[in-house]
């Protein structure tokens, strides 16, 4: 966690934002585009520039109440409305109702002879005229570079678009243009040259079959703000930004303590268990039981009465409800209450990245007490170690600024306990379980030990975790970890 | 709008586009009025597009009267819409640079940008080929 100098944001209040209404967005940009100014929104064909300028218009007239104009260069009124049908939005009814207005601009130089001068005021008339009609307060061209195909004189061009972002800016309109990216420049006509407050870029790669989405703020004059990238997801809600919310650390650190859901374990807890808030780790090799704990650890939240959200990236719901049931754990009563909630994900569905705003999206939408990823194993699989680490530093800070009591379960490999992944990750955590296997004269058990607790004075010794039919439940002291393991030492 | 030439405007010329039926409706209307030397295909249906009376609007205008009583005598129509009164009307000929002269007809639609001064570019853009 590099930035632990929490960030005081005067500028916040110097600088007034516009919504944007795009989940992870604001947040980025501390509270929206900047108001009545222009900004830029580049990148590639395809990487989401013209949804994420839909979006923040239909928000606008939707949740805002500020109506919008769209200039579209490219699609006409129908293709864009049926475009953008699939994501709930519904420009027609928006058109109607006069909180929208989309002008197809369409420039064809075939058509087109210059014979002297001219400048681009017929694009001025129709944008006041189209923001005069509807009392617009925002306003997307998409994207202008189109003018360039079809207008010969680019020195015209140029400076009649200039122009055209300082009427914008006159006008009190807050503005999103779009352009294409250049090849090395962030737009292919050199936009951002004239957008002087902030520039925002897309980008869309596909790594090992696995695409990923990021934005970047490449500029935003008079706000502090991340310059790293932002994974972000399109789905059927439209786009989605998962923010860093390491930011600061300043996430509040309670004392309020929460059962482990085995009495036993609470004891080895100084006999009150989990912080509230923390993120616990837990480590195992195949079949030692890692989802039977964390079962019974929303099990006992749910008992009083919080809400929990299960990820699963191995097995599907119905499936851990039956073998939850073989343990004497009955989650179903739950889930029919409304307590529970399970989200099942294949690993490689989409990448880490699209994982981390799903979890995002459903924790923001339910607002749950406990988060359960069952197991981040498989999530660390599909990606590259690399961004592994920054990922989890971003949800476990997300969860710890929520409040979330959040476990994950992690598999390791008989051997090699102290698999790189859990290293990684483990200085995140909290509260690190391991489980194991043990075969001492030939009887086959399973053992617990709390291997770190941070906060609080925990057990060192490692006991029995026994399975029944009647659930979870810890044996007899058989050693003290620190002196007679294999994991400890190392 | 202001008609600039007395030419009259008839109901037929404001359906575009200028499909067969349209074409056929102005040939019988028009023959009525006009001698039997100004065949269809030659008679233009011009349109301006200005935005206020800014100097280049007024060149355009000058230029444009200009060039058609030297190249089309008798045998043209100019309409000149002022956006600044009419801005609804900029996205029908999707307007997008001013002055903008539209040839409605004969088709196929042309547009010519600018203040008309490069008279050649006029004429090639109209297509007004001097009469063999």
């Amino acid at each position: 966690m590099a930035q632990a100098k929490p960030k005081s944001k005067p500028t916040r209040t110097l600088l007034a934002k516009t919504p944007t209404g795009i989940q992870g967005l604001d947040e980025v940009t501390g509270g929206g585009l900047p108001k009545g100014r222009v900004s830029l929104v580049c990148g590639k064909a395809g990487c989401g520039k013209s949804l994420l300028a839909m979006q923040f218009l239909v928000n606008g007239a939707v949740r805002y109440g500020e109506p919008g104009v769209c200039m579209n260069f490219e699609e006409t009124e129908e293709k864009l409305t049926a475009n953008v049908a699939s994501l709930g939005f519904d420009l027609r009814d928006l058109t109607r109702r006069k909180k929208l207005v989309i002008d197809y601009v369409f420039v064809e130089r075939s058509q087109i002879t210059e014979a002297g001068e001219y400048n681009l005021d017929g694009l001025f008339v129709r944008l006041a005229h189209a923001v005069k009609t509807i009392k617009a307060k925002r306003v997307v061209l998409d994207s202008v570079q189109a003018l360039f195909a079809g207008i010969a004189d680019t020195a015209i061009l140029r400076s009649e678009l200039q122009r055209l972002f300082r009427w914008l800016d006159e006008h009190n309109l807050t503005a999103i243009v779009t352009g294409e990216a250049g090849v090395d420049t962030l737009t292919r006509y050199g936009l951002e040259e004239y957008i002087a407050d902030c520039v925002i870029a897309l980008d869309h790669r596909v790594t090992e079959q696995i695409s990923t989405r990021r934005l970047r703020i490449v500029k935003y004059r008079g706000t502090s703000h991340g310059t790293d990238e932002y994974p972000f997801l399109i789905d059927e809600d439209g786009i989605s930004v998962v923010p860093i919310t390491s930011l600061a650390l300043t996430h509040k650190a309670l004392t309020e303590r929460v059962s482990t859901g085995i009495a036993k374990l609470d004891e080895m807890m100084e006999g009150k268990g989990f912080f509230r808030g923390s993120s616990v780790l837990v480590t195992g090799t195949a079949g030692t039981e890692k989802s039977s704990l964390a079962a019974n650890f929303t099990r006992a939240a749910c008992a009083r009465g919080e809400l929990c959200l299960y990820f699963t990236f191995e097995e599907s719901p119905s499936q851990i409800l039956r073998n939850m049931r073989s343990v004497g754990l009955d989650m179903e009563r739950w889930v029919k209450k409304g307590l529970l909630h399970f989200n099942a994900m294949r690993p490689t569905s989409t990448g880490l990245e699209g994982h981390l705003a799903v979890i995002h999206r459903q924790i923001s939408e339910l607002r749950p007490k406990v988060v359960v990823i069952d197991p981040i194993t498989n999530l660390i699989s599909t990606s590259g170690s690399y961004d592994v680490k920054s990922m989890l530093v971003r949800l476990v800070d997300f969860l710890k600024v929520e409040q979330i009591t959040s476990m994950f379960t992690n598999l390791t490999f008989a051997g090699d306990p102290q698999e790189r992944t859990a290293a990684a990750v483990s200085s995140l955590m909290d509260t690190w379980i391991v489980l194991r296997d043990s075969k001492p004269n030939g009887r086959p058990r399973r053992e617990l030990y709390v291997l770190k607790s941070r906060g609080m004075e925990h057990s060192r010794v490692v006991r029995e975790l026994i399975v029944s039919k009647k659930g979870l439940d810890l044996g007899e002291v058989l050693s003290d970890h620190t002196v007679a393991t294999h994991v400890a030492g190392q | 709008m202001s008609r600039v030439n007395e030419q009259p405007r008839r109901a037929s010329d404001r359906h575009g586009p200028f499909g067969p039926e349209t074409e056929q409706g102005m040939k019988k209307s028009t023959a009525k009025k006009k001698t039997a030397k100004t065949s269809r295909s030659d008679f233009f249906i011009l349109r301006l597009y200005i935005a206020g009376q800014t100097p280049n609007s007024m060149t355009a205008i000058a230029n444009l009267k200009k060039i058609c009583e030297e190249k089309l005598q008798g045998k043209y129509s100019i309409e000149v819409v002022d956006l600044l009164e009419k801005p609804q009307l900029a996205k029908g000929d999707q307007i997008i640079a001013i002055p903008t002269l539209v040839r409605r007809l004969p088709p196929p639609v042309k547009k010519i940008i600018g203040n008309l001064s490069k008279t050649e570019s006029v004429i090639v853009g109209l297509d007004l080929q001097p009469a063999p």
